[in-house]
């Protein structure tokens, strides 16, 4: 174990601070940032004023400004008919949204969290997802269901599951699971201008962030396609897939590897259905090694379908070593703050996983 | 019900819909090809028996509680569009006790959503009987705070007269109303039941008997001189040509081919191709119907 001089210690938290969150941005000519929160406020707040049929129903979206202040001044601004606060019955307004999409209007959905989304999640599935194909192409049913996702922090088992492998198990659905602002803007735009039921797994913690913008995103134009990858950090020592807050403690992990001389290449997800098979085969076969990370549970995760793609493709003949997955601990979530912690990846596993994929010590 | 309806008005069901769908405006090839999975099915045979679709008929669905809140949810567009409509949501007495109808009475009635929730209480949901499966049958009354009505669901101008009240209120502004209508199924709750072993066939003769709507309604306008016994014999004779014809084509027609079994998965796909039964067949998604909500 090395111990560094003052001096280099010092270099190195400025090193970290100035390169904190470079990689994942566009362009960085101009300096503005904006926090996931405000992306996902300034989408639906564009979408709304673009699309008279576009509203907003859930719990507390619209006196309470939203449980996580996502929806803050809609109401204020759109008022009652648009920003649509719920009583506590998922199954019953999930079902209203999906019924009002058929009829033609374009609603979104909000699940104070996609844990409550189980309550409805007959609605979403056989309502939503599978009535266009039954009725032969007749009834599209273009209906966005939002919300927060995953783990959060200190909110125990209940409230901190991932249905990213749940809902992007269905076909007749699209799902995606930004990281960035830019992302999130992007994406909660396009998933409102799609006609197909869209999923947005979004992330608690996420909300918080600040991250840089560029010049275009702040367009009420701006869109991110649905269905594809960014690589966020190019590298040619090894592949990291992930999707969400996953994408975070991946580029955290690569960053500490480059110290080491390790280039990891992180591609951020962006979408989980339809996933952008495309772009992890061209990185595997340019790298060699993949790692998935996520903080889901393991058994039927993403990173168990992004294996299998890898081992139905082209990219299997091109791995120096199995593809492994990082993952969150296969125990519901306990409320123990070290527990959850160590129940949940962080960097340093995947710098551990990294080296031993790569036989490194 | 029907008779009642104006053009701006919907209706959602579950899956006992036939004739539903026919009243809204598909042809009986339509409807009987769709049973038998064709392709002159009215969602050429990819839907079958319990998901049949027509302009303002939202279905045919397959899961008993989960059409009565797309029903409050089409009554929202309604309202929120402008469109002066209704939309009748039918449910069974099986269903009437499930947990999301309740959810949306109290939505319908806070947001006062022009939505008309019709039980037909036809005495069983499934095998069970009402009474068996209810502590409380009076399903006209189950909306608690939104006023019901019992009709007699025999009656064809009962029916008729009580929808045309329930759009009466619902478009002046009362809000939902509940509706039961009271009836009978003659035959078991699908192909594969008798429809004997919770009930007594003595009756279902004796419903047949005494309480038929459409014997019933023959007699009254015989007897008011509507009609002739003449002309009602031309018009059975009329329709049952039609159904036999209807009959005949959905016993012989094609079925669709195996390219449309990727089709519209997706109004707007993302992808060219649909995974297939193993990676090396994979399937191209097409998309061949009209997609009403597109733009």
């Amino acid at each position: 174990m090395v111990t560094l001089s003052t001096g280099s210690v010092i270099l190195v938290n400025v090193a970290k601070f100035l390169t904190r969150r470079a990689f994942s941005t566009s362009r960085i000519v101009e300096a503005q940032q904006m926090t996931v929160r405000d992306a996902l406020n300034t989408g639906l707040d564009e979408e709304m004023e673009r699309d008279e049929r576009v509203f907003l129903l859930g719990e507390e979206v619209a006196m309470y400004d939203g449980a996580y202040k996502i929806s803050r001044g809609l109401w204020k601004k759109y008022g009652d008919k648009r920003v649509i606060d719920t009583p506590i019955t998922e199954m019953g307004f999930a079902g209203i949204a999906v019924g009002a999409a058929m009829a033609g209007l374009r609603p979104v959905c909000e699940f104070m969290t996609f844990n409550f989304s189980m309550q409805a999640i007959d609605q979403v599935i056989n309502s939503a997802a599978k009535t266009f194909y039954m009725s032969a192409g007749k009834v599209n049913v273009p209906i966005v269901f939002r919300g927060p996702n995953g783990a959060a922090a200190g909110v125990a088992a209940q409230h901190s599951q991932c249905f990213g492998a749940w809902y992007s198990h269905c076909p007749g659905l699209k799902v995606v699971s930004p990281y960035t602002a830019e992302d999130h803007k992007g994406l909660i735009k396009a998933a409102i201008r799609d006609p197909d039921p869209v999923v947005v797994l979004e992330n608690e913690i996420l909300y918080g962030v600040a991250f840089p913008v560029s010049d275009e995103a702040m367009s009420k134009d701006f869109l991110v396609p649905i269905g594809k990858a960014k690589i966020e950090r190019p590298g040619s020592h090894i592949t990291l897939v992930a999707h969400s807050r996953a994408v975070e403690l991946s580029l955290d992990a690569a960053k500490e590897l480059a110290g080491e001389g390790i280039e990891c290449e992180v591609i951020n997800l962006r979408s989980i259905r339809p996933l952008d098979e495309e772009t992890i085969v061209k990185s595997v076969i340019k790298t060699n090694h993949l790692i998935t990370v996520e903080q889901g549970w393991p058994q039927c995760g993403i990173g168990s379908e992004v294996c299998a793609r890898i081992m139905e493709s082209e990219a299997f003949y091109h791995l120096d070593a199995p593809v492994i997955r990082v993952t969150g601990v296969d125990a519901p979530m306990p409320y123990t703050k070290s527990l959850e912690l160590a129940a949940l990846p962080q960097p340093h596993d995947i710098v551990r996983a990294v080296k031993r994929v790569l036989n490194v010590k | 019900m029907k008779a009642a309806m104006r053009p701006q008005d919907s209706i959602i069901s579950a899956y006992r819909v036939h004739g539903w769908t026919y009243l809204m405006g598909v042809e009986p090839v339509g409807v009987i090809a769709e049973l038998t999975g064709r392709q002159s099915g009215c969602v050429r045979g990819k839907g079958g028996s319990m998901h049949m679709y027509a302009k303002n008929f939202y279905g045919g669905n397959g899961i008993v509680g989960a059409q009565v809140p797309l029903g409050v949810g089409v009554a929202f567009a309604a309202k929120y569009s402008g469109t002066d409509g209704v939309c009748l949501a039918l449910y069974g007495d099986g269903a009437a006790n499930q947990g999301q109808i309740f959810e949306v009475y109290n939505i319908a009635k806070l947001w006062d959503i022009p939505c008309i929730f019709v039980c037909e209480n036809n005495g069983y949901g499934m095998g069970t009987s009402a009474e068996r499966g209810s502590a409380s049958t009076a399903f006209y009354t189950r909306g608690d705070y939104i006023p019901g009505i019992w009709v007699d669901g025999m009656d064809i101008l009962a029916v008729r007269e009580a929808t045309q009240f329930a759009i009466n209120h619902c478009i002046s502004g009362k809000g939902p109303l509940v509706m039961e209508t009271m009836t009978y199924r003659y035959s078991g709750h699908s192909m594969s039941d008798p429809g004997t072993s919770y009930r007594t066939r003595e009756e279902v003769q004796d419903v047949r008997q005494t309480r038929d709507p459409i014997t019933s309604f023959k007699e009254k306008i015989l007897t008011a001189g509507l009609v002739t016994a003449d002309e009602l014999k031309k018009l059975e004779n009329d329709i049952r040509v039609t159904i036999d014809e209807a009959v005949k084509k959905a016993k012989t027609d094609n079925e669709i081919g195996l390219d449309e079994l990727p089709c519209d998965v997706y109004s707007a796909p993302l992808e060219p191709t649909v995974r297939g039964i193993t990676p090396w067949n994979n399937l191209e998604h097409k998309r061949l119907g009209p997609a009403v909500n597109l733009h």
